[in-house]
């Protein structure tokens, strides 16, 4: 992390244990009677980016809502850095970025003020910020490039800069744990660029992410880890180990679209690999033989 | 001597007890629902407070009947309401808005019709059109009592209600407990509701709490200023509201109400930025711009 200048009443970072989320034997049970999440599991370390991929329905946000302790676990357990979910909640180590359709555009708030809604937890009760609040977020808005914007209504931005506002708000809450719900959608490729820059930053500083997208193509590109559910999980681990065709195939059955391209066809050369293109209609993903395409350049 | 008479005409109102206790109970409820307001219009609830305000009729006329607190009978059939939408809606393929309708009306000619089956000192017309200049000093007691509560409440949780409804989500995770504080919302405005039937009457308490905030939000685009002009605005018109209705001989809630569309109708023309012609000169500039 950046080193920054002492601020009278600053509060200095106190160290805190390492950004782990365990899910263990989760299953989630609606008053309705419907189980959107049955006996999933799975393990994430500090200073991870981790993909939450799935078809709609699939108990993404089911898995988030429990993450954020909205719904009680039917059985199993949620623990956040070794804590039940409350306690974490209470102790300001979870931040969320709402999808951007879960917003209202026209509620009436300047950039500044969503991001000082971060700084809330941090108050006492009456919210009044201190100087090192108002220091937070003064940082958090240059962080993500927004410091000009400050006193503009949160709708007459534009979608890029609509998500920053969000991530700076997470930033100003300093939650080891971020969790991001669908940042890609409506975002333009130089956005998307950015807020993956500065999502790696943040797992440099051992923040944990866990984004949930169905934009399959920028999965590769920058989460080390996916986890992948249909109802439960399918598969997690590794991004080279879990995203894998057959598993997406599994997870996602038959709604993806599959373009598969003849090795002998495509081109005159020896090599037999076949292309293939995954797709739900956002960035699609390609394979080459068996490998992410991506990668095959980086290791070249 | 002209002057000086039509001076002494203009503070013939003041010169009443009736008459100021009239004017600060009304300014004291109106800032109270457009603080209200600010919340209300925001998340397209403002019908809401017209339904509250129906149901409640039936458990005030009874409570005048059997000689009990209003406010008693109020919130009984204000219970009575949202189990009775809750049940319709449960045990129906209704929608909301269909449910929350039967239910209101219903409760409303049930009020009507005890009302004049069983008259009692306070009329249909009372109740429906409100009487602020007759009020009781036991119902301004009851009233002033439920303002400075829901004041005090309001001017502690405001930023917390205001991030709840913004983004519920984000409110949890700094740990507030968004269901109780809409609990706490809901209960304020029922209660306010009630206040408001003795000012305005049960068929205008929409206006207190929907137009000051409507108009507000029209003039700014920071939450804490536009709470700020809402409740100068509602505590504005209806203190000028009362002290008017003197000279007009009219009824009260008319006075206020009409006062709060004016002003809601100059800012939908003259807001600086979201006002109409604001709009028109953008428009302008644009087309002027373009070659």
């Amino acid at each position: 992390m950046t080193a920054h200048p002492a601020v009278p009443g600053s509060v200095v970072p106190v160290a805190t244990p390492g950004a782990s989320i365990s899910v263990r034997n989760l299953t989630v049970t609606y008053p309705n009677g419907f189980t959107a999440v049955r006996d999933a599991s799975f393990e994430l370390d500090p200073g991870t980016i981790c993909a939450l991929v799935g078809v709609n329905g699939s108990g993404k946000s089911t898995i988030f809502k429990a993450i954020m302790g909205f719904v009680r676990p039917s059985a199993g357990e949620v623990r956040l850095c070794g804590l039940p979910v409350e306690e974490a909640i209470r102790k300001n180590m979870v931040a969320y970025v709402p999808q951007s359709e879960d917003v209202d555009w026209n509620f009436p708030v300047l950039v500044e003020t969503v991001v000082m809604m971060g700084r809330y937890g941090h108050m006492n009760f009456l919210r009044i910020p201190s100087r090192a609040d108002r220091y937070k977020v003064d940082e958090a808005l240059e962080r993500v490039g927004m410091s000009a914007y400050r006193h503009r209504q949160i709708g007459e931005l534009s979608g890029g800069q609509r998500k920053r506002v969000f991530l700076a708000r997470s930033l100003a809450q300093e939650g080891r744990i971020i969790l991001l719900d669908e940042p890609f959608t409506g975002v333009d490729v130089k956005t998307e660029t950015s807020i993956i820059a500065l999502l790696r930053e943040l797992r440099a500083s051992g923040h944990l992410m866990l984004v949930s997208t169905h934009n399959l193509g920028s999965v590769p590109e920058f989460c080390d880890r996916v986890v992948l559910i249909n109802r439960t999980v399918l598969a997690a681990g590794p991004t080279a180990e879990v995203f894998t065709q057959r598993n997406l195939e599994l997870a996602f059955g038959g709604v993806l679209r599959n373009f598969q391209l003849g090795g002998a066809a495509l081109h005159e050369d020896q090599d037999a690999r076949r292309l293939t293109v995954l797709t739900d209609d956002e960035r699609p993903l390609v394979l080459y033989g068996d490998k992410h395409s991506h990668r095959q350049n980086k290791d070249e | 001597m002209g002057e000086s008479a039509l001076l002494a005409e203009l503070l013939v109102p003041f010169g009443y007890g009736y008459m100021l206790k009239a004017m600060w109970v009304s300014a004291l409820v109106g800032g109270v629902c457009a603080f209200l307001s600010a919340y209300l219009m925001l998340k397209g609830w403002s019908l809401m407070g017209d339904a509250l305000a129906h149901s409640i009729v039936p458990g005030v006329a009874a409570a005048y009947i059997l000689g009990a607190p209003f406010a008693v009978g109020a919130f009984f059939a204000g219970l009575l309401a949202a189990a009775g939408m809750q049940f319709v809606k449960l045990k129906s393929r209704l929608r909301e808005d269909a449910v929350i309708g039967l239910v209101f009306t219903t409760l409303f000619a049930l009020g009507l019709l005890m009302a004049s089956i069983w008259p009692t000192s306070v009329s249909i017309q009372t109740i429906v059109l409100g009487n602020i200049l007759a009020i009781s000093d036991e119902d301004v007691v009851q009233v002033a009592i439920i303002s400075v509560v829901s004041l005090v409440v309001l001017a502690f949780l405001w930023k917390d209600l205001m991030v709840t409804f913004f983004d519920e989500s984000h409110a949890r995770s700094i740990g507030l407990n968004t269901r109780m504080l809409r609990i706490v919302f809901f209960t304020l405005l029922s209660a306010c509701t009630v206040a408001a039937l003795q000012t305005v009457g049960a068929c205008l308490v929409i206006a207190m709490v929907v137009t000051p905030g409507a108009t507000a939000y029209l003039l700014t685009d920071r939450f804490g200023r536009l709470v700020l002009i809402s409740i100068a605005l509602g505590a504005g018109t209806s203190l000028v509201g009362a002290y008017l209705s003197y000279f007009l001989d009219g009824a009260t809630g008319g006075v206020i109400v009409v006062l709060q569309t004016l002003l809601f109708l100059a800012a939908f023309y003259f807001a600086p930025k979201h006002g109409v012609l604001a709009a028109h000169r953008r428009r302008l500039a644009i087309a002027k711009a373009a070659p």
